[in-house]
């Protein structure tokens, strides 16, 4: 288990290395003059050259990524052009916002797809197995931010259930705060339980055809117990995997959702820095987001004997 | 008989995106692009039949041209990352070694972005435009071509018949060529199909986002971005872009089930 830890966190530094490399480029490729470009065409030269300076601009390209990556290490990502802020503490502060969203959806959306996908295997070809599919094809194919605009104008203009838009802290008022979050989790959830209940279903229905699950039936195990206890674990294994994926591509995604909702997440953050060329915090956003989707990653498959034990670490 | 079904209305769904698609490329209701201040936001009527935009532009005319949009810059993206993932996974597959090695540290480096923030670090280098979303979604998704290609091409390569190509003295190239990539076209056509949708999904956002192809040029994400500021008076701005949307996805979706099934019914995706 040590040994394969050492290992799957040796395999992701070449990929982490070329994720920085690919992060410092991007600021290098921008056409013209990043100080320029950052300060707008009517700067004073004597403020562009110490920004170049602060920056280290001046000095060679590879003398450049060096000196940044040596300030990675020391988890110093710069600071934010626009109000001059540590980038990092920007982002962690953000990220928690989108964090808290983006678990509660995929683990309620787990909740769902899960048993639907269960029981649509086990009455494959019914009514109800077309009718859990059909929905989930369904789900898979509304655009969450389509979505997210129709949920908004019924419940929170029409019928005026829930808040439009505004965001409250979960540490200033608890309960506010969970309304605020009401439609922005619904959302997300529809969305991702069509993509997870048809992996649960074509996962269950590999295992359905098991012979250990035959055999369980003719010794006289009660069907619920042959799912719950043979085929449920069994299948779970695959559709954990895509969970794990499914975190990440939120997290890259999350930029719409909170645009429809106006979030003060990681991705609007990202969105606005862009727009507001503060490309500190872009390098920032870009590199925690796909560190982040790396490290997910590696946790799911550390997880996985956790869900089938015949898998061994190795 | 559930599967034809499905098969029927997926292709009755993509076919009408391509006659719209077609369609809008020399006829419109109206002019798409034409302001008319007197008939701002006017709701869905005879003559417009589905109301106007903020700035008295014909709603339908601009979903038609929409349409064109998407379609070209989707096409486009797929066939540019399709072929330069077969190209790449294949070479990577065939030679192995270091090459593969090399080739493979990219892709993952690549692929430890979630796609849509890929495409928006290019798009921050080449600005917002069409040929910038092409490049950005092409090479966010080349890699899971490359992948797929590669692991196809590792299995192909170890057959006899490649083996008697070798042996009569075909080179590597023609081998490659003329044996390997013929037989991996199956799993790449399941994931094309699937990544035409992904694409024109990846689109509309970066355009809801302000990313994408800029304004006044109509797509489907950047007419449902500019529904916002008048959801609450004139909805109907925003429930035809996204319904849009959501049938070509769906109609992408239905197909892909339906080859997939044919193509490779051990394949299955989520």
């Amino acid at each position: 288990m040590l040994g394969y830890l050492a290992r799957r966190l040796l395999t992701i530094v070449p990929t982490l290395f070329l994720v920085a490399v690919a992060v410092f480029a991007l600021v290098r490729l921008i056409p013209g003059d990043p100080v320029q470009v950052m300060l707008g065409d009517a700067a004073d030269p004597a403020q562009a050259d110490q920004m170049r300076q602060q920056l280290g601009l001046d000095r060679p390209i590879p003398v450049q990524f060096l000196y940044w990556l040596e300030q990675l290490a020391s988890g110093d990502l710069g600071h934010s052009i626009t109000n001059n802020l540590p980038v990092l503490p920007l982002i962690l502060e953000r990220f928690q916002v989108s964090a808290v969203i983006v678990l509660i959806a995929v683990a309620l959306a787990a909740c769902i797809a899960v048993p639907a996908g269960l029981i649509a295997a086990w009455r494959q070809n019914s009514v109800l197995d077309l009718a859990v599919v059909g929905s989930a094809t369904l789900l898979l194919s509304i655009p969450s931010f389509w979505l997210g605009l129709l949920l908004l104008l019924l419940f929170g203009l029409k019928l005026k259930w829930l808040p439009v838009i505004g965001y409250v802290p979960f540490s200033e008022n608890f309960s506010q705060a969970a309304w605020f979050m009401v439609l922005p989790i619904v959302t997300l959830v529809m969305v991702e339980v069509g993509v997870l209940t048809r992996m649960a279903r074509a996962a269950s229905i590999e295992v359905l055809r098991l012979e250990y699950v035959t055999h369980a039936r003719a010794k006289g195990v009660p069907e619920w117990r042959v799912l719950a206890r043979h085929v449920l674990p069994n299948a779970f294994a695959p559709t954990w995997t895509l969970i794990g994926l499914t975190l990440g591509h939120l997290l890259g995604g999350i930029a719409v959702i909170e645009t429809v909702f106006t979030l003060p997440g990681l991705g609007r953050l990202l969105v606005d820095s862009i727009f507001a060329r503060d490309y500190p915090v872009v390098q920032g956003c870009l590199l925690f987001i796909a560190v982040v989707y790396v490290v997910v990653n590696l946790i799911v498959d550390l997880c996985y004997p956790l869900f089938d034990p015949r898998v061994a670490l190795s | 008989m559930k599967l034809r079904a499905n098969t029927f209305v997926g292709g009755v769904l993509i076919a009408l995106l391509a006659g719209t698609a077609i369609t809008a490329t020399f006829w419109t209701p109206f002019d798409p692009l034409r302001t008319s201040l007197r008939e701002r936001l006017k709701p869905p009527s005879a003559l417009h039949w589905l109301g106007t935009d903020e700035f008295g532009r014909d709603v339908l005319s601009r979903i038609m041209a929409g349409a064109t949009t998407s379609v070209i810059v989707a096409l486009v993206t797929v066939v540019l990352a399709v072929s330069v993932g077969v190209l790449v996974g294949g070479v990577s597959g065939y030679r192995r070694g270091w090459t593969d090695r090399i080739i493979m540290a990219f892709t993952d480096a690549l692929l430890a972005f979630p796609g849509i923030l890929l495409a928006l670090g290019v798009m921050i280098v080449v600005g917002a435009s069409r040929f910038g979303i092409v490049l950005a979604l092409g090479l966010a998704y080349m890699p899971s071509v490359a992948r797929v290609v590669r692991g196809t091409v590792l299995s192909i390569r170890e057959k006899e018949y490649i083996e008697a190509s070798r042996v009569l003295g075909n080179s590597e190239l023609y081998t490659l060529a003329r044996h390997v990539l013929p037989n991996a076209i199956a799993p790449v056509a399941v994931l094309a199909t699937s990544m035409f949708g992904w694409v024109l999904l990846a689109e509309s956002a970066l355009s809801f986002l302000g990313l994408g192809v800029p304004p006044p040029a109509p797509t489907w994400g950047n007419m449902l971005a500019a529904s916002r500021s008048y959801m609450e008076n004139a909805s109907w701005l925003g429930i035809a872009p996204g319904l849009c949307i959501a049938l070509t996805l769906l109609g992408i979706n239905l197909l892909g089930d339906a080859l997939r099934d044919r193509l490779d019914p051990r394949m299955e995706q989520g």
